[in-house]
């Protein structure tokens, strides 16, 4: 069951402009996702992506344009990475049970679906890197949430670590009905599920579908076994380079596939 | 039998420790350390303007430490870093409540008491005051302990989950604000964000979660102003201070055995 494109939007930014400190930090930005999509957002570092999740999410306000989300809508976030205090005792059974308490037999069992059946009496501060990843994903699961958005879920992990994470995205969307909104820093290798692929530099520069390569000898050999079922390219077709200052609206609206000035 | 002022001095330490723990233990783990001395220091404004103005001691703190919570909340990372705001905040505010204790006629001995504490000069009024405000902080930190718990774990996924840090925090100032009045006469304004931190600092060691260092931060909280009272009371010694040292020990202790510890399992 793929995405219905007649859904409801969950979330809808139309011209969205963000500025921080006065500086103008992203520039009327469309973006629409709805219930069941998988969509994918890539920039490079700085180019306003976490920025558009802080504003997706409510921690910072338009300065301009408008933000709509869907009526009662659940967030279940996954961030980059957590920076809990060493100061701070935190089991990992006690962080499941944030913001709100639940039964010790329902954490139980989102930590066996996350793989990781075991790790309820351990610090948080004492997994590794995907551990923390896994557990971080299941706590955001917890509340059945319409929206997952994971803000470069991936950055610690390597390449076979990616292409597990993905495949347990794709399932929890076939399980769960959720949209999914995925940050990365990758701009040519995205999720293969992606139904849409956007390429943030302060603005939309462009946007489409990942391109399904998986069958080619080329990018089997690069991806591996197994990791090609799950990762794909994204190729760019932007008309302009990606580092001028202010972009010119005329030019983004009209983008023929030319060029892929990323690589 | 305990002399009647050793019992109410007892019980005010005691009073001023619980309301410490929930509230030392969020000052660590949020690393607001420099926070609570620059509310502390700004309380001698507030009593310096009592004592001119003749207004009411308890709520003079209390007003003067929120309008430098505010102040430090609202100001913070547009062109100072909030240390910096914080030490001018701490150090004008000492000196300003200083100066203008020095107008006012008579009042440099009492002066002393509320920059070093006087517990043993507790009245029934005071320990009636300082029992409403242990209530009234505890009391909050609970209404408020998981979103504030998530707002310090991280800020965006408090916010995705619809839990809003900014007023999370005022519940931290309101409670800063009243534990500053409550220990004002305690401890006096230079020690009591000793009370609030090295109790915390002492507990981390023994806790697996925030709730169990919260309990932690109470019990060894108490143990110290027992302790410190007994030694003063012994040694004939100022007795603020010597609470302080007393909880001091207690962390130096709680570090020495968390290291043993370690170094055995590591063995």
């Amino acid at each position: 069951m793929r995405a219905s494109a007649n859904a409801p939007p969950l979330v809808e930014l139309v011209g969205v402009s963000v500025d921080l400190d006065g500086q103008p930090v992203l520039d009327r930005v469309d973006l629409t996702v709805r219930r069941g999509q998988i969509v994918t957002i890539v920039g490079p570092n700085g180019s306003g992506k976490s920025t558009l999740v802080r504003a997706i999410i409510g921690a910072v306000a338009p300065t301009a344009g408008t933000l709509r989300r869907g009526p009662g809508l659940t967030i279940g976030y996954v961030p980059q990475r957590l920076a809990i205090d060493p100061s701070m005792p935190m089991t990992v059974a006690r962080f499941m049970n944030l913001p709100r308490r639940r039964p010790g037999a329902e954490i139980a069992a989102a930590l066996h679906d996350a793989g990781l059946p075991d790790v309820g009496r351990r610090q948080i501060t004492d997994l590794s890197g995907g551990q923390l990843q896994r557990v971080l994903l299941a706590r955001a699961l917890l509340d059945g949430p319409d929206l997952l958005i994971l803000d470069e879920a991936t950055a610690g992990l390597d390449q076979p670590g990616i292409a597990a994470f993905y495949a347990r995205i794709e399932q929890v969307r076939a399980d769960q009905g959720c949209a999914v909104l995925m940050v990365s820093h990758d701009l040519q290798i995205v999720m293969r599920a992606s139904d849409h692929v956007v390429c943030l530099n302060g603005h939309v520069c462009c946007e489409g579908a990942p391109e399904i390569v998986s069958s080619l000898p080329g990018y089997r050999r690069l991806f591996g076994d197994g990791q090609a079922d799950t990762l794909a390219v994204y190729r760019h077709h932007h008309t302009h380079s990606h580092d001028h200052p202010d972009p010119d609206p005329a030019t983004r609206s009209a983008a023929p596939p030319a060029r892929d000035d990323a690589a | 039998m305990p002399a009647d002022f050793m019992i109410r001095a007892a019980l005010a330490g005691i009073g001023l420790a619980l309301a410490c723990a929930p509230l030392g233990c969020f000052v660590v783990w949020r690393r607001m350390a420099y926070y609570g001395d620059a509310t502390a220091h700004a309380a001698l404004l507030g009593v310096a303007l009592s004592l001119a103005f003749a207004l009411p001691l308890y709520p003079a703190v209390i007003a003067v430490a929120l309008v430098v919570a505010g102040l430090v909340t609202g100001l913070s990372g547009r062109h100072h870093a909030t240390d910096t705001l914080l030490g001018v905040l701490a150090h004008g505010t000492l000196a300003a409540g200083l100066v203008a204790v020095s107008f006012v006629q008579g009042v440099r001995a009492d002066l002393m008491a509320y920059l070093f504490g006087d517990i043993l000069a507790v009245t029934r009024g005071d320990l009636l005051t300082i029992w409403l405000g242990t209530g009234a902080v505890l009391a909050l930190l609970a209404w408020r302990w998981s979103g504030l718990l998530m707002a310090t774990v991280s800020p965006e996924m408090a916010v995705a989950a619809g839990i809003r840090p900014r007023l999370e925090q005022w519940a931290l100032n309101i409670a800063l604000a009243l534990v500053v009045a409550a220990g004002i006469r305690i401890v006096g304004a230079l020690l009591i964000s000793a009370m609030l931190i090295i109790p915390a600092a002492a507990a981390r060691p023994l806790a697996r979660t925030p709730e169990g260092m919260a309990l932690a931060t109470g019990v060894l909280g108490t143990v110290g102003v027992f302790g410190g009272l007994t030694a003063a009371w012994h040694a004939d010694t100022p007795t603020g201070p010597t609470i302080v040292c007393a909880v001091a020990i207690l962390f130096v202790l709680s570090v020495l055995a968390s290291s043993l510890r370690s170094a055995r399992q590591r063995r």
